[in-house]
């Protein structure tokens, strides 16, 4: 297992589960990081966070500390 | 009739609203809720009203604008909601289609940006999507307004006919169950409070504190809820929001699966994920960014706001004249003469001699945010302003404050947290607004030499800025040491913002000030002029100083002393600067008469000028500015701290620096 905030810049992964609680939680859901969607890390902010997804066809930024309740299965792109 | 549209951020919204009702479109506050709309009659259809809802990605209980959309759709009665939608980002924008629906209205989707998916080689099946639905689809390209009149019609249709959305049960199994049963245990209680009990159950099941409270159910009924929860997740072997959140995008995946056909890739993503392999590349952002923001500062105060100001100064001064002359020729009394142009005319003309500048600078805030770069800036800079505890997303009302602190207070409301938008609404008049550039032009132009005058202007946005910091800081460690928030935010396709939305904004701003100009630094320019052309027996005076401003100003003015200026023209002009900053220029321009370049210097000394520019930077912001921070804040307190800390904190800072340059 590992999350999100592992993955390298340009790799890919399908989200098993999110973890966390409360509004956070819920925004990543509404946002449509929900399990079995897969997400591709497309790089990270100058000061190296936060970083920059994408998933379902856009781009979404998280922060790392957000990324690390998000986990994953690594795939081949 | 009223119609609500509504949908995503970035999806084309503002667009549409602005090809459906033209010109005649007015803000307003949604009702008992501060949170302000934009609202306007269909153009060709008088009788049709529409209503802007805020931009939102859901209908969770987490946001001020997502309980105030849902707060509005259930209690105000709505014929139609039109949902505008991305049709190059589907996916993520039917997950709101999906929460609106349920709330039993009648609806229509239009599907913006099709002419885009056009150009990808990319299709929809509207019919299909549309049956799938339940609901009508209606193709659109907003920024060209092809597909604007056929989704009028069949909303007005949609409305007339009643026609609620037909497909409600994207749900299966364990969900659906459970949806249906709390549905049915809830559905006296969502009656009383005219809410579908559909969307009372969805809302009931995903833990929505808010729709828990509205319902009021008996404690039988809250444990049977339970129950219910607590076996959809035991069957789904998932979590009771994380469930719901599932069930809606598996939905969507199906439909989209039968209805959406790409052949190609979307060209505005490919291109954006190029023009951000600069913009936002590791070591070239930063730079970009300030080289940025440099030009459209130079552009705006250097080249060509200058340049239109100056023309414009021309002009104003030739219609000046034109009045005088016509005035004096009539032969009409003295006293009337000098309140016409030594008092109306000098006030207005002084501060409306900048709005070429003010527009120029809001056109190209504009850009910035239309374009989709303020979000990235937001992702650059989300560490740096992380610092002094903010997020990101902070930095974008900030940016706005340069322009004017009102529409930058009310952008704080897109903050998901309630202290970001405590801080970042008294952090926002540090940036200095665009009424303080007049301040600072005539201040700078009387008495620096021209080769230092930009970098003057320059240091005084900077040192707002480092004062905000510091501030920042201050604040984080004592009263707003707290959780961090989400910074969850998506990064749009750069677009091309709309020709048509942007010069309605420049209107907006420019029609704002221009009122501005003629409501309120008419009347203090009035009644500047009145208070210093008589005493306090009504006599016209020979000279300004025997007058009861000079009188009021002279009580004041030993507050300054430690500043640097004793003269009670330069109290005056401060305390007028409460009702709109522009009027501390208008008023100097009244009270010193003639040239206001070149009585300056009989005023202040250069230090003086300096500490009084400190002073003016830091003070209060004006009424309006204060009135939005008691509207966002929701508190009178809150509102009274911020006029008198900041004047407070104005009057050490520039003690300081006066004190400090007077060594040298």
């Amino acid at each position: 297992m590992m999350t999100l905030d592992e993955l390298e810049i340009g790799k890919s992964g399908v989200i098993t589960a999110v973890n966390g609680e409360g509004a956070l939680r819920r925004r990543l859901l509404d946002m449509g990081l929900t399990p079995r969607t897969k997400v591709m890390v497309r790089k990270v902010a100058p000061m190296g966070d936060p970083i920059e997804i994408h998933l379902r066809g856009y781009e979404l930024t998280i922060r790392v500390d957000d990324a690390k309740d998000i986990e994953i299965e690594r795939v081949a792109d | 009739m009223i119609f609500a549209l509504g949908g995503n951020q970035n999806c084309g919204k503002t667009t549409l609203f602005n090809q459906l009702t033209g010109s005649n479109q007015h803000v307003g506050n949604f009702p008992g809720v501060t949170v302000e709309g934009k609202r306007g009659t269909i153009k060709g259809h008088p009788d049709v009203e529409v209503v802007d809802l805020p931009g939102i990605y859901s209908l969770s209980p987490y946001t001020s604008e997502e309980i105030v959309t849902r707060d509005f759709l259930i209690n105000e009665k709505i014929d139609c909601i039109i949902n505008i939608t991305d049709a190059t980002n589907i996916e993520r924008n039917l997950y709101l289609s999906l929460q609106l629906m349920e709330l039993d209205i009648p609806m229509v989707i239009a599907l913006n940006m099709m002419d885009e998916m056009r150009e990808n080689g990319n299709t929809i099946k509207i019919q299909k999507l549309s049956e799938a639905l339940g609901v009508p689809v209606v193709p659109l390209a907003a920024v060209k307004n092809e597909g604007v009149d056929e989704l009028v019609e069949i909303a007005i249709e949609t409305a007339q006919h009643r026609a609620k959305p037909a497909v409600k049960d994207f749900c299966s199994g364990a969900v659906h169950r459970a949806i249906h049963s709390v549905a049915h245990l809830v559905e006296d209680h969502a009656d009383r409070i005219n809410v579908p009990s559909r969307f009372a159950a969805t809302k009931l099941i995903e833990g929505d504190e808010p729709m828990m409270n509205a319902l009021r159910l008996s404690d039988n009924e809250k444990d049977m809820l339970e129950h219910i929860v607590t076996e959809m997740e035991t069957e789904t072997g998932t979590d009771r929001e994380a469930a719901l959140a599932d069930m809606r995008y598996d939905f969507i995946e199906k439909v989209c699966a039968d209805t959406v056909i790409k052949t190609g890739k979307s060209k505005a993503h490919e291109r954006s994920v190029k023009i951000d392999s600069v913009l936002t590349h590791k070591v070239w952002s930063i730079p970009i960014f300030v080289g940025i923001m440099a030009v459209i500062f130079w552009l705006t105060f250097g080249v060509i706001g200058a340049w239109l100001s100056d023309g414009f100064t021309v002009l104003i001064d030739k219609v000046i004249a034109l009045i005088d002359m016509g005035l004096t020729s009539y032969g009409i009394n003295p006293v009337v003469h000098s309140l016409i142009i030594d008092g109306v005319c000098a006030g207005v003309g002084s501060v409306l001699s900048f709005l070429p500048t003010i527009v120029v600078l809001f056109f190209f805030l504009s850009m910035l945010e239309d374009s989709g770069y303020m979000a990235r800036v937001a992702f650059v800079m989300d560490k740096t302003l992380r610092k002094i505890g903010l997020s990101g997303r902070s930095f974008v009302p900030m940016i706005i404050g340069f322009g004017c602190s009102v529409p930058a207070i009310m952008a704080s409301r897109t903050l998901p947290s309630d202290r970001d938008r405590k801080m970042t609404i008294i952090l926002t008049p540090f940036m200095s607004c665009s009424a303080k550039l007049p301040i600072y032009s005539v201040f700078v132009m009387a008495f620096f030499a021209p080769y230092l005058r930009p970098v003057m202007m320059i240091f005084l946005y900077i040192f707002g800025m480092v004062m905000g910091v510091l501030v920042g800081l201050v604040l984080k460690k004592t009263a707003f040491h707290g959780e961090p928030v989400p910074f969850v935010m998506e990064l749009p396709n750069y677009r091309m913002p709309g020709f048509k939305s942007v010069v309605m904004l420049i209107w907006d701003k420019a029609k704002d000030f221009i009122t501005k100009a003629f409501t309120i630094i008419f009347t203090a320019s009035v009644i500047i002029w009145f208070l210093q052309t008589f005493d306090t027996r009504l006599n016209v005076v020979t000279d300004s100083s025997m007058s009861m401003l000079a009188l009021i100003g002279q009580l004041v003015s030993p507050i300054f002393r430690p500043l640097g200026f004793t003269d009670w023209r330069a109290a005056t002009a401060l305390i007028t600067g409460f009702s709109a900053k522009e009027a501390v220029i208008s008023t100097l321009s009244v009270l010193v008469g003639g040239n206001i370049n070149a009585m300056l210097p009989t005023i202040f000394t250069t230090k003086a000028a300096i500490s009084f520019l400190v002073f003016t930077l830091l003070y209060t912001p004006c009424v309006a500015a204060i009135a939005a921070v008691k509207r966002e804040l929701h508190s009178r307190s809150m509102a009274l701290l911020v006029v008198v800390g900041q004047t407070v904190f104005a009057w050490c800072v520039a003690a300081i620096v006066y004190n400090v340059i007077m060594l040298f």
